[in-house]
Formats: structure tokens, C-alpha cells, sequence
């Protein structure tokens, strides 16, 4: 057990929910709640798994990975913003949709292995001690990339001009209508830009993090994680990334708990028998719901809900939000 | 573009008639498997010889037709559960969850054993076992359930996480305490805790010998009506349906919110357990790693497609025990998936037939 090790994993495993928690933020932000993350990311996940190993290039891979998952996050806006169809169950059946096409389609591609997602050091401040080699060295280039991108959406939202109508979308959406705001637009776009992050956090784990096809087990529910850390990070991206990094690099403790034969000079129970290891493997999930219940108390007390309009569908001219 | 005629979304004002939801729902499935079929054509299957493949294989004769009725037990048990739930706009996705606690707690009766099993009868110890899967169900549905009428915790995400808890407590018992000789299942149970069988009946009735039906399925229709009874005819039915449509009309009727809400979920999760007891005292007479191919996510699909009726519940149910029943070897495996994802969407898009009228419209009428 190394810290180092611990907190260089977890930021690289962390990056996986960043880029999914916060494209669901940006969905949600516009009033879509789209319970589909872990069908976009599977299919994200095969999508670029196969486009990398077809064309031998894991950019590419990336590509196709978004745009799988954005193409699917539309069925989740037709059915919702169009049809007005409930929202949780649309969300599921998009998670069904995406696991059985990436099932389908994945069929034979276990053990293979296509290129990967460079992996680098960042000059001058991969030397500085400690925190060189925690954060600046032997991170696959997304892990940068979710560095900047954390911020960059904190900005987006919170200071320009098209993050002002994302918010008045979700929050108002009547009001957005009548200052010429396009509601649909809107959140059409905004859906899309969730599946095209959970694309990437899907092609993150399949090109980057832990690189394989393993069906189900690729994502194994950390799309649902994401959603729930959505929730714990109220609605803030800054929130969110940081959310994810903790996680990564809790998961990652859990894991090498299983190490050593002694901890504090007591015999280590995981050591000895390795079935202990379940409740080591539930732990992510206990933890999801704790950061849950934690997340919920503080925002009722803070009074920061939910974007008032999430999950409402918006027909012109009719009473509501 | 310039089209010749266009798509008019009329708002119904009027009721709509009364088959037209049936219609609607009918009609969803059908497209469903015909755009199924048109996407197998593109991935390079054969639609036409699966499709004959699914009827052969699920009703062609008394011995499949008996497995799908096995397989549709489950389904109706879990379907309901979520029926129940979705009544109230509670969000229970966690059925899986609660079919896997509910089977564990009605193996403890086996397992630890809980009653001496070569004296007790065996009415006794099937009773306590359903009991003992309610009871576990019971308990995998009162967190979320309190998490949500005292903290206001989305349930939906609870319910997930608790599926995967569920999953890897059973997996540490089988592996662990009870595994058989390392194998990753427990030993076989005692014949006094199975549920009867109608292969049992083969000596007297030769027909029945290798038909695997089991009482489940007597016990998953009784389960129908009782529910139906409870939302259709009791108070507390009225109650459930009421908070679901109108929560703020609720409270101001005086009605206990935060009890209907635990309570609702516990009787969800207690179907969802009674669903797990059946599987194993009554198909798999063990506790093992995987007695649900989903059942629990199936039963969402169940419970929508049947627009929360429970008889509907049980027809639906044996449509998708057939799926499953046909999934089996349908290769690859991920169709069953694909084929449940494209009928759900398909169900829920077509809800907006019934709110509007469609009608197409001539943009250039002078030359009509």
C-alpha cells in the first residue's frame, strides 16, 4: 500500500466518472434527466475498443466512442423532448438499448488488444516532488484533458452567455421560450453533449484505464455511480470532478487492502481468506449511496435542489414550469 | 425542404376510445420486433428464421411451452412489485436487488437450518420460506424506502447501488460458507423444500412426465389478484394511486406520505423477495451466482407495458418468459437485451398517441 500509487490510480480511474458525471450535469442542467449513462458508455466502450483495433488508431477510437454515444443519447431526446415520454423509463430502456447493441456488436472482441491512449509525462512539472508523480507523470493524455476540462465547464455554465440559456432552460423553461431562447434546441443539444461524454468516459475505461472488452464488466455500473454523483456533487461540475477523483482513489485503497498479510500489526482478515474481498467489492456502491444521503441532507439544508425543471417535459403554451 | 404535406399534432380534447390502448400497446410491440428484425438484417442475421425459431422454441409444444410459463413466474412476481411501486411514482429499479436478498433469506430456512427439515412437514417449511424471501425482499426495499420519506434520497440510484450490494453479499455466502466442495453454489436443497412440481404427478398422469411447472406460477397469479385487490378495491389502493397522481392533494387530504412510501416499497420489495424464493425452491433448488437473467430490470419493462394493471402483468410476463426462454439460444446473446430496450421505447413513444392526434395535412390545397 503506497499513497502515491493510490492517489496516481485514482485520478486516472476518477477521469471515468468526470467525463460521464459531468456530461449528465450538462443534460440535467437543461431539464433531461437521462438514467441511460451506463448503456452509453458500454456502447462508448466498444465502439471505440473496435474502431481502435480496426483502424489501429485509438483516436479515432475516441471519435467513434462519442459519437455512438451522443447518437444514442438522441433516441433518449426524441422520446423525451418530442413524445414527452417519462423520463426515468426512457433513461432505462437506453440503458438496455445500449448494452444489448454493445453486446451484439462486441461479440469476439475479448482479447484482443488495439492501439491505446498515449501515455505521458508533463515537462518541468512531472519533476517536482510528489506531486510530479502523482499528477504530471504516466497519466494517459484524458486524464489532462479532464484537468482542464473541469474548470472549463464550471466557466462555461456558470459565466457565458450560452451557459446562462442552459441554465434558464432548466430552471425556467417558459421564461427561456418567451425571451426567444429555443427550448428544444436546447436540450436536444445539451442531451447530445451528455452522450458524447459518456461516450468518452466509456472509450476512457475500453482505450485507456483498465483496456480490454469485457461485455458487462467494462463499465460494471459505474455509469450509475456517475448518475449518482451527479446528485452528490449538486449539479456542479467542479463539484463533480472532484467527486470522481475521491472515488477513484477510494476504490483504489479498497483494492490494495487485499495486500498486505498485516495492517497495524493485526493479522489482515483479507489476506487470509480472499472471499472478504466481496464486501470490499460492495464498497463503492455502500459509498455511493452514503455521498447520497450526505449530498441530499446538505443540499435540503442549503436549499440547492435540483434544476427546478428536470424531468418536466415542456409544451408550449401550457401551465407549469 | 419543401414538403407537399406535413405532420399535425393535434392535444386530444376528448377521451380517447376505449381500445385504443390496447391497440397502441399492440401495435408498439409489433413495431418493436419489426425494427428488431431489420436491425438483425443489418448486423447479418435472419430475421425470418429467428422469428420462426421464437414461436417453435416457446410455445411449439406442452414441454417449451411449460418452460416458458417457468420462466414467466418470475416475471410476473417482479412485474408486480414494480406495479406496485410505479403506482406511486416510486422509482424501484432495485427489484433485481431484492429477488437475490429474498432468495437468500428463503435458503437461510435450508441452509442454517432454521427447522429440523426431516420432521417438519413439508407445507410448513415451503410457507416459511416464502415467509423468509418476503421478509429479505421486505428488507431491501424499506431503505430506500426510509432513505426517501426521511432524507428525500433519490431512490432510484439507491436501488441500483443496493442490486450490486445484494449481488456480492449472496456471492460471498456461496463462495465462502456454503459453497459446495469450492464449487460457487450451495449443496442441492432437500427434497421437502422444493415446490411441487407437475412432474411429480408422472406416475399417476403420464402426460406430465418432464413437465417442470411448478406452484410458483399458482403462487405468482394468486399474487395478481391480491394486488389487483389492494389497487383496485381497497383504501389503501385508493390511497397509493392518489399520492402517485397527486402528491400535494394527498398531503392536504391528511394522508401519511412518508409511511406510504416505506410501506409501498416494502411490499414491492417483498414480491421481488417472493420472486427470488420461488426461483430457487422451485426451478434451482440452490442458492447459486446468477438466478436472475435480469429479472429485475425485466420487470420494469413488465410493469410499463401492462400500463400497471396487474392482469396484464401476467400476459406480458409470458411474453417475455418466452424472450428468454428463445434468448437462450439465440446467439449472440446481447439480442434479448436489444429486443426489451426496443420495446420499451417503442411502448413509452407511443403514450403519445393517446394524448394526440396525428393527422397529415395537404400544405397546397388548390391542387388537390
Amino acid at each position: 500500500m503506497n499513497i502515491e500509487i493510490i492517489l496516481h490510480a485514482g485520478l486516472a480511474t476518477g477521469t471515468i466518472l468526470l467525463f460521464a458525471a459531468i456530461g449528465e450535469v450538462f443534460a440535467e442542467r437543461s431539464g433531461i434527466l437521462n438514467l441511460g449513462v451506463e448503456g452509453m458508455m458500454l456502447l462508448g466502450a466498444m465502439a471505440g475498443f473496435s474502431t481502435s483495433l480496426a483502424t489501429n488508431n485509438a483516436w479515432l477510437g475516441l471519435l467513434v466512442a462519442m459519437l455512438a454515444g451522443g447518437i444514442l443519447s438522441l433516441a433518449h431526446a426524441l422520446v423525451t423532448i418530442n413524445f414527452q415520454a417519462d423520463q426515468v423509463v426512457s433513461g432505462l430502456s437506453l440503458t438496455f438499448l445500449g448494452t444489448g447493441l454493445a453486446l451484439v456488436l462486441g461479440e469476439g472482441l475479448t482479447g484482443q488488444h488495439p492501439p491505446t491512449i498515449p501515455i505521458v509525462d508533463i515537462p518541468l512539472l512531472s519533476s517536482i516532488p510528489f506531486i510530479g508523480s502523482v499528477f504530471f507523470s504516466e497519466h494517459s493524455i484524458l486524464v489532462y484533458v479532464g484537468y482542464i476540462f473541469a474548470p472549463l465547464t464550471a466557466f462555461y455554465i456558470n459565466k457565458t452567455r450560452p451557459g446562462m440559456h442552459l441554465r434558464a432552460v432548466g430552471e425556467k423553461p417558459s421564461a427561456a421560450d418567451t425571451l426567444g431562447i429555443s427550448v428544444y434546441g436546447v436540450r436536444y443539444f445539451y442531451t447530445f453533449v451528455g452522450g458524447l461524454l459518456a461516450g468518452l468516459a466509456g472509450a476512457t475505461i475500453s482505450l485507456s484505464v483498465s483496456p480490454g472488452w469485457y461485455s458487462t464488466q467494462t463499465t460494471s455500473g459505474q455509469g450509475w455511480i456517475a448518475v449518482g454523483l451527479v446528485i452528490f456533487a449538486q449539479w456542479n461540475p467542479m463539484r463533480a470532478a472532484f467527486g470522481g477523483y475521491l472515488f477513484g482513489m477510494l476504490r483504489r485503497f479498497i483494492l490494495d487492502l487485499q495486500g498486505p498479510a498485516l495492517i497495524f500489526g493485526m493479522t489482515n482478515p483479507l489476506y487470509v481468506n480472499s472471499n472478504y474481498g466481496f464486501f470490499l467489492q460492495m464498497m463503492p456502491f455502500i459509498l455511493t449511496i452514503i455521498a447520497l444521503v450526505w449530498g441530499s441532507r446538505a443540499a435540503s439544508r442549503k436549499r440547492i435542489g435540483a434544476p427546478a425543471a428536470l424531468g418536466v417535459p415542456y409544451i408550449r403554451g401550457e401551465r407549469g414550469l | 425542404m419543401n414538403l407537399p404535406y406535413t405532420l399535425i399534432f393535434e392535444k386530444r380534447t376528448e377521451d380517447y376510445p376505449k381500445w385504443l390502448p390496447a391497440a397502441v400497446s399492440i401495435g408498439s410491440v409489433i413495431a418493436a420486433f419489426i425494427i428488431s428484425g431489420i436491425l438483425l438484417k443489418i448486423i447479418g442475421g435472419e430475421p425470418l428464421r429467428v422469428i420462426k425459431f421464437f414461436f417453435t422454441a416457446t410455445f411449439g409444444s406442452w414441454a417449451v411451452f411449460s418452460d416458458t410459463m417457468v420462466k414467466a413466474t418470475p416475471l410476473i412476481l417482479v412485474g408486480l412489485a414494480c406495479t406496485v411501486a410505479f403506482k406511486m411514482k416510486l422509482w424501484n429499479i432495485g427489484a433485481e436487488g431484492q429477488f437475490y436478498m429474498g432468495a437468500f433469506f428463503a435458503s437461510l430456512v435450508v441452509l442454517v437450518p432454521m427447522v429440523n427439515l426431516e420432521t417438519t412437514p413439508k407445507f410448513l417449511i415451503i410457507v416459511l420460506m416464502m415467509i423468509m424471501g418476503m421478509i429479505g425482499g421486505a428488507i431491501w426495499g424499506f431503505i430506500p424506502g426510509i432513505l426517501k420519506a426521511k432524507y428525500n434520497v433519490n431512490e432510484i440510484i439507491i436501488t441500483l447501488m443496493l442490486n450490486y450490494i445484494a449481488l456480492y453479499w449472496n456471492n460471498f455466502w456461496i463462495f465462502d460458507k456454503w459453497s459446495d466442495a469450492g464449487f460457487q453454489m450451495t449443496p442441492q436443497f432437500a427434497k421437502v423444500a422444493w415446490l411441487p412440481r407437475l412432474s411429480d404427478l408422472a406416475r399417476e398422469y403420464r402426460m406430465f412426465s418432464g413437465i417442470t411447472l411448478h406452484l410458483g406460477v399458482i403462487i405468482a397469479i394468486i399474487a395478481a389478484i391480491i394486488i389487483w385487490w389492494i389497487l383496485e378495491r381497497s383504501r389503501w389502493g385508493y390511497e397509493i394511486k392518489l399520492i402517485g397522481d397527486n402528491p400535494a392533494a394527498a398531503r392536504y387530504a391528511g394522508l401519511n406520505i412518508s409511511k406510504n412510501i416505506i410501506l409501498v416499497f416494502m411490499l414491492s420489495g417483498a414480491l421481488a423477495g417472493l420472486a427470488g424464493m420461488s426461483e430457487i425452491s422451485g426451478v434451482v433448488h440452490r442458492l447459486q451466482e446468477r438466478i436472475s437473467s435480469g429479472y429485475g430490470f425485466t420487470g420494469i419493462i413488465i410493469a410499463w407495458l401492462a400500463k400497471l394493471n396487474p392482469f396484464t402483468v401476467i400476459l406480458v410476463s409470458i411474453l417475455f418468459g418466452a424472450l428468454i426462454v428463445a434468448g437462450r439460444e439465440i446467439q449472440p446473446s446481447g439480442i434479448a437485451y436489444l429486443l426489451q430496450g426496443i420495446i420499451l421505447f417503442m411502448v413509452i413513444s407511443s403514450d403519445v398517441l393517446l394524448r394526440y392526434k396525428i393527422r397529415l395535412i395537404n400544405l397546397n390545397p388548390q391542387e388537390a
